[in-house]
């Protein structure tokens, strides 16, 4: 459609800036807030552009005390924590639903379909749901406050699965053919030809996988009584508690910043992959 | 080196028999043309050779040794399929070096056969692309290719022509000929396109609806067709067809009262004749009514009816010729270039 209306082009731009505005005012302030003293935010008109403490913010939240009323470990120890647990929930979901996609769509084995529907009906079941079960399942494993227990019950992925095996499905027959007249047999065809051409599949999904594993509140709080394996989703919960009695802005806000870096970088680095492992059809 | 031997072949899914039976006898360095309409289960019985879809009960044996229960990888052959079945994340080099590399061949010694089949196919400049920037008939070579390196006893080609245009399926077709008599590796190769089929193989077989219609060379298929089906499959323009009894004298009477000579038979009969086999004749046995005359420049078609009856029939004569629309014709042929065939079964008497 090319049209040349200067009216409406002017109202569209108005009315996107006004959206890119709504979504980057909390952020810029926030990153206003982490750049200033603690005396600094208690002070009003709160400011609107950066101060000069950035750098002394980010050593006090990064390796010093944190928030003072918090008995947290330094905000590094909680990143940390949050990325293992959203790298372990991302490649092992990946790796989980690669091969259970591979055995449904590849290999003939009795109750095939009922198994892909089973492996379907847990959609029904996300971690909210049967809570209670599984922390009873972990806390009798001995995996409490343990990185096996904040990402393993996280793992099984029906959606993914479903994923690899629409796209499995739409490799033709004839490569598996040709594999096996080349002498591949069904270990070298996943790793030789079903991986690459997935890639771009995986990378999309990892995106997601890792934002959703970041973004974990509810089952880290339940299984984590250790302050060591606290993550960094959890802490801005107590930050918040922590701001009615000695609220240091600066911190808090600082604390956020850090804990939205990661998922935002990942994004950045994957968005070329990301877009192209989901419109990419070229098989 | 290796002869094939297709030995009572059944194929089944299920409850329906989709091959019934397919026998054959394939010499070491032959090219045998798999040839019939669509669904008449070609590929299946390639699919069958090259271990690929299992045998319900016959065998196939390959170098004189059974191959039923072998895995395609260990049945020594090579197989280029319709839509090439190129690897798309590997180079082309790499598409052709994966199956040697499986069989754990020396580098050195992939390179070398890789760059020579390159060269034979003329791919060198290609070698480090991937198959998306390549052309169809690039395509084509390169799946050509990764046969040949394998260095195999027999080819498997399953229409491996059919996805390129016109012009290109006529020169690939020569090409394929004089590679398979340059290697002389034994080689099947199913199309439905008669012609491709009549060019291309040593010796053909005709299968219809999971039959084994008829086994011979090209000629022999057109000279001596054994059934309606293949007399009606081989040539182009195809066969006449006509309706006919047979007469106490060694006779055959068409439905308009004309007297052909024919079989020893009784009953009805059809009889069969190319177009190219009709001459003009004053005194022809075959009354022709035109009704449309196309001209191709080296011949025309003349399109009628058989005067009297519905039959319909078609003449082509060499050159071009002035006839016009309407007119009346007689036509004759030797009677050696006519075919009879049992009316019922289809079968040739002879
Ligand atoms: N997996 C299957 N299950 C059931 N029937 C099948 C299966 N594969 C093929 N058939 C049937 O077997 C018959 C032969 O199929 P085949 O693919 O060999 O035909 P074809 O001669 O190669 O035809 P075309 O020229 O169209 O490729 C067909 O009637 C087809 O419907
Ligand atoms: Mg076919």
């Amino acid at each position: 459609m090319i049209e040349n209306r200067p009216v409406l082009t002017f109202l569209s731009h108005l009315i996107l800036i006004f959206g890119v505005a709504m979504i980057a005012f909390p952020i810029w302030i926030t990153f206003v807030a982490s750049t200033h003293t603690d005396i600094r935010m208690t002070q009003v008109p709160l400011p609107l552009w950066p101060g000069d403490q950035l750098f002394v913010n980010l050593n006090e939240t990064l390796i010093g005390e944190g928030a003072a009323g918090t008995n947290n470990v330094p905000v590094w120890r909680m990143m940390l924590n949050s990325l293992v647990m959203a790298l372990s929930i991302a490649f092992g979901k990946i790796a989980i639903s690669l091969i259970s996609a591979f055995a449904i769509v590849y290999f003939k084995f009795p109750f095939r379909m009922m198994f892909f529907w089973l492996i379907f009906i847990t959609l029904m079941l996300p971690v909210e749901v049967r809570i209670l079960p599984t922390y009873e399942v972990v806390a009798k494993l001995g995996l409490l406050n343990s990185y096996a227990g904040l990402s393993l019950p996280l793992i099984a992925s029906a959606t993914a699965t479903f994923m690899f095996r629409q796209v499995f499905l739409t490799i033709p027959d004839e490569m598996l053919e040709s594999a096996r007249i080349d002498g591949a047999g069904p270990m070298r065809f996943f790793w030789d030809i079903l991986l690459p051409l997935s890639r771009t599949n995986i990378a999309a999904l990892f995106v997601i996988l890792f934002i959703y594993g970041w973004n974990q509140y509810l089952w880290p709080l339940l299984i984590t009584q250790d302050t060591n394996m606290t993550t960094i989703v959890m802490s801005i919960k107590q930050l918040l508690e922590s701001a009615e009695a000695t609220p240091e802005w600066n911190i808090i806000m600082m604390t956020a910043l850090l804990a939205m870096l990661p998922p935002i970088l990942v994004v950045v680095f994957m968005q070329k992959l990301f877009v192209k492992g989901l419109t990419e059809t070229d098989k | 080196m290796a002869n094939i031997k297709l030995d009572n072949l059944l194929k089944s899914y299920g409850d329906t028999e989709v091959l019934h039976g397919v026998n054959g006898d394939i010499n070491d360095g032959e090219f045998v043309v798999i040839v019939g309409p669509s669904g008449c289960g070609k590929s299946t019985l390639l699919r069958m050779i090259a271990g690929l879809e299992t045998v319900t009960s016959g065998e196939v044996s390959i170098g004189g040794k059974m191959v039923n229960n072998l895995e395609p990888a260990d049945r020594d052959i090579a197989m280029v399929f319709q839509n090439y079945a190129l690897y798309p994340h590997m180079s082309v080099y790499d598409n052709m070096a994966y199956g040697l590399k499986i069989r754990g061949i020396a580098k050195s010694e992939i390179k070398r056969r890789v760059n020579e089949a390159a060269e034979i196919l003329e791919i060198g400049d290609y070698l480090k692309r991937k198959p998306r920037a390549l052309s169809g008939g690039q395509r084509q070579r390169v799946a050509m290719g990764r046969a040949i390196v394998r260095e195999p006893s027999v080819f498997l080609f399953d229409e491996p022509l059919s996805n390129l245009d016109a012009k290109l399926r006529v020169q690939m077709r020569l090409e394929i000929r004089k590679l398979q008599k340059r290697l002389g590796v034994t080689s099947i190769f199913v199309t439905h396109d008669q012609v491709e089929a009549m060019t291309l193989g040593d010796r053909l077989m005709v299968l219809n609806g999971g039959y084994v219609e008829q086994f011979g060379t090209p000629i022999e298929l057109y000279e001596n067709p054994q059934t309606v089906f293949v007399a009606g499959f081989i040539g182009s323009p195809a066969m006449n067809f006509i309706p006919a009894t047979a007469r106490d004298d060694g006779t055959v009477e068409l439905q308009n009262g004309d007297v052909v000579p024919g079989v020893a038979t009784t009953g009805t009969v059809t009889l069969g004749v190319r177009p190219e086999h009709l001459v003009p004749h004053d005194k022809g046995m075959f009354q022709i009514k035109v009704l449309m005359r196309e001209q191709l420049g080296a011949n025309t078609l003349i399109h009628g009816v058989l005067k009297g009856t519905d039959t319909e029939m078609v003449v082509s004569l060499a050159g071009t010729h002035d006839i016009s629309e309407g007119a009346e014709m007689r036509f004759s042929a030797a009677k050696k270039l006519l075919h009879f065939f049992d009316a019922t079964t289809g079968k040739r008497l002879s």
